[in-house]
């Protein structure tokens, strides 16, 4: 690598140009480590593709086709499309050698929540970043795993202001729904989870709110704050507006934890954290691995 | 005068609130019996919230859903069997796949009445499988006629055989039935029902109300047994509907026995409207939140009534039943400084 003063930076792909892949190219932007060479979707109208170019972003309406035509432009690809789109575009990349982040909760490639297996992660050429559901309730159910191994079921609820979830987001919410358990179940090793999602619409909006449920009959419950504090310090080194509303307490049998996520208003306002702890997430896998490539890391 | 009105029975599902989902195999087979008898056209079973809505937010069931669906497909034979599910709550491969499996002809998907477009995906998979199926909007109350009837145009675009407006926190007056049914009634092709709830008293009155302004499904349990104030009380409601000369294929005389069936051997107590009820229908609050607002009250000790009406004012959704922990935690601060503010003062 070629240092000119500082080093250069990794080329980064977005496909989707609705809420996901408008606040991501704000946080790719704002990176020491990442450029945004090509931002495409489906729509030339969208407002999403209307603001990458008053930005001078390399904009298109061919969606991948334009990293097939061009796959020199860029070495991480950022699907935020939709599950069923991404099924495609997953053996597209992967012919293109590209490392791809996927938004979308396709499952196609492996799971990954950065507190748990960043490192895992980078190593693979598919990376699926779950559900905003699973990167806020993922970390807190492993800090519980940790005090109290033999937990065997786990609940979250996670509301999220309406205007924060996008079409896609919508036509997706019954893979949404099954992604946030498998995620948690897999990446927090609980055996059984369940997960609820709610889309409430009141004006002004909500910001997103988690509640997460453990069945744990004689809870150590000083131990238990000690590990869900500090997982949630770790995780506003990359989600800022992370905070932990009330717990872990216990009530009838069941240790309770509120968390709640306020965004860092990059393309939607303050309300949707739903969007900021998926992308914080996805923006901190692809500065590990453009750091690795730089030879940074 | 002789419009057919079709009755959907949701004592199995929605009534199963009442008994904090723990209906029982031998309620479910009971029960299904006697609406077979008594030629229920359309007969819904599952938890209360709908088909993988069994947690610990919600309440746990007594019976998976699978169970109490194979019990009352054995009972029902002109009776059509139905299930229910909130997108967000359950999932196809959880949930829906199976119910088909186990053999519903109908199946409703529910959401609150400003998100129509997360039904899509289970309403179509539900109809490629060759289901009837029906879209349901929650919490009527909060959204205008207009957008309402916005909403309703998407589910009929999903391909459903009717679309139900859903009076979950008993808000509704009068008038806001005819106004509200009347303009899905008139801008709709397809089918138009209601499914009201009792906090004020007014839900064969509400059924009347929207049977007049052109609905042809109404959905209730009998005996009112449901969450809170309860359901309309179906028995009642088609007793009334017959005496104005419409006509539901239904044996009142055999329901009326459902109806006792259930007093004597489901429920716990009279489903009444009471201070908490009457406050929940006020506030404008999903009628399933009661027994938990009343629990945290006890536990906080800080008056049922405030938080309720706290939850209104939020603007709480169906499914939000852990906001009330916050809400009755928040309640509790205030209540240390200021305790005169919080008097009850909304209810003026």
């Amino acid at each position: 690598m070629s240092n000119q003063g500082t080093h250069n930076k990794i080329p980064v792909a977005i496909i989707g140009t609705g809420n996901i892949g408008s606040d991501l190219l704000v946080k790719v932007l704002r990176s020491p480590y990442l450029t945004c060479a090509m931002f495409t979707g489906q729509h030339p109208d969208s407002p999403g593709i209307a603001r990458a170019r008053e930005l001078n972003i390399p904009t298109s309406a061919d969606s991948i086709a334009a990293i097939e035509r061009n796959p020199g432009c860029c070495d991480i690809v950022f699907d935020a499309t939709t599950a069923e789109a991404h099924r495609r575009h997953a053996p597209i990349l992967a012919r293109l050698k590209k490392f791809a982040i996927d938004m979308t909760p396709s499952q196609a490639g492996g799971m990954c929540v950065p507190l748990l297996n960043l490192d895992d992660s980078i190593a693979k050429q598919n990376v699926n970043m779950v559900t905003c559901g699973g990167q806020a309730n993922a970390p807190i159910a492993r800090a519980i795993m940790a005090v109290h191994p033999d937990t065997q079921y786990m609940e979250v609820i996670s509301s999220i202001a309406s205007k924060s979830a996008g079409i896609g987001t919508r036509n997706n919410i019954d893979e949404y729904t099954q992604t946030t358990s498998d995620g948690i179940r897999a990446l927090a090793g609980v055996p059984q989870v369940k997960t609820i999602i709610i889309l409430n619409p009141a004006d002004p909006p909500y910001l997103m709110h988690n509640t997460l449920y453990a069945e744990i009959k004689q809870p150590d419950l000083p131990a238990l704050e000690r590990s869900v504090k500090d997982t949630v310090e770790k995780i506003r080194e990359y989600v800022p507006g992370f905070k932990l509303l009330y717990g872990p307490v216990q009530e009838s049998g069941r240790v309770t934890t509120i968390t709640e996520v306020v965004g860092r208003g990059d393309y939607l306002p303050t309300y949707a954290g739903n969007l900021d702890i998926i992308n914080c997430a996805a923006v901190a896998v692809a500065e590990r691995y453009a750091k690795k490539k730089l030879g940074l890391a | 005068m002789e419009r057919l009105i079709f009755i959907v029975d949701s004592t199995l599902r929605d009534g199963s609130h009442a008994v904090s989902h723990q209906l029982n195999a031998d309620q479910v087979r009971g029960y299904a019996q006697r609406a077979e008898l008594a030629n229920i056209p359309l007969v819904m079973v599952g938890h209360g919230n709908g088909l993988g809505a069994s947690s610990l937010q919600l309440g746990r069931s007594k019976l998976p859903d699978r169970e109490m669906l194979a019990i009352a497909r054995q009972e029902l034979k002109r009776s059509k069997l139905g299930a229910f599910l909130i997108p967000g709550f359950g999932t196809i491969k959880n949930d829906i796949g199976p119910a088909i499996d186990a053999g519903i002809d109908a199946l409703m998907i529910a959401c609150h009445c400003t998100e129509a477009n997360i039904t899509r995906q289970h309403l179509q998979y539900a109809a490629s499988r060759g289901v009837a199926t029906y879209g349901v909007l929650m919490m009527t109350h909060m959204a205008t006629a207009g957008e309402l009837l916005e909403q309703a145009k998407l589910m009929e675009s999903y391909g459903v055989q009717g679309v139900l407006l859903m009076d979950s926190a008993g808000a509704y007056l009068q008038r806001d039935v005819a106004e509200k049914v009347g303009t899905l009634v008139s801008g709709l092709r397809t089918a138009v029902g209601f499914h009201p709830h009792n906090n004020l008293g007014l839900a064969v009155a509400n059924s009347v109300a929207a049977v007049e302004a052109g609905a042809s499904i109404i959905d209730g349990t009998a005996r009112g047994f449901g969450a809170g104030a309860g359901n309309v009380q179906l028995e009642v409601a088609i007793a009334v509907l017959h005496r104005l000369g419409y006509q539901t294929g239904v044996d009142l005389y055999r329901l009326m026995d459902a109806a006792e069936y259930v007093a004597r051997e489901v429920m716990k107590k009279p489903i009444t409207i009471d201070a908490v009820t009457l406050t929940s229908g006020l506030a404008g609050v999903f009628s399933g939140f009661a027994p938990h607002a009343i629990r945290a009250a006890e536990r906080f000790d800080v008056d049922v009534r405030d938080i309720l009406m706290e939850l209104g004012r939020r603007k709480a959704v169906g499914g939000q039943e852990d906001l009330i922990l916050d809400v009755a935690m928040n309640l509790k601060q205030k209540k240390g400084q200021r305790p005169e503010d919080f008097q009850l003062e909304s209810l003026s």
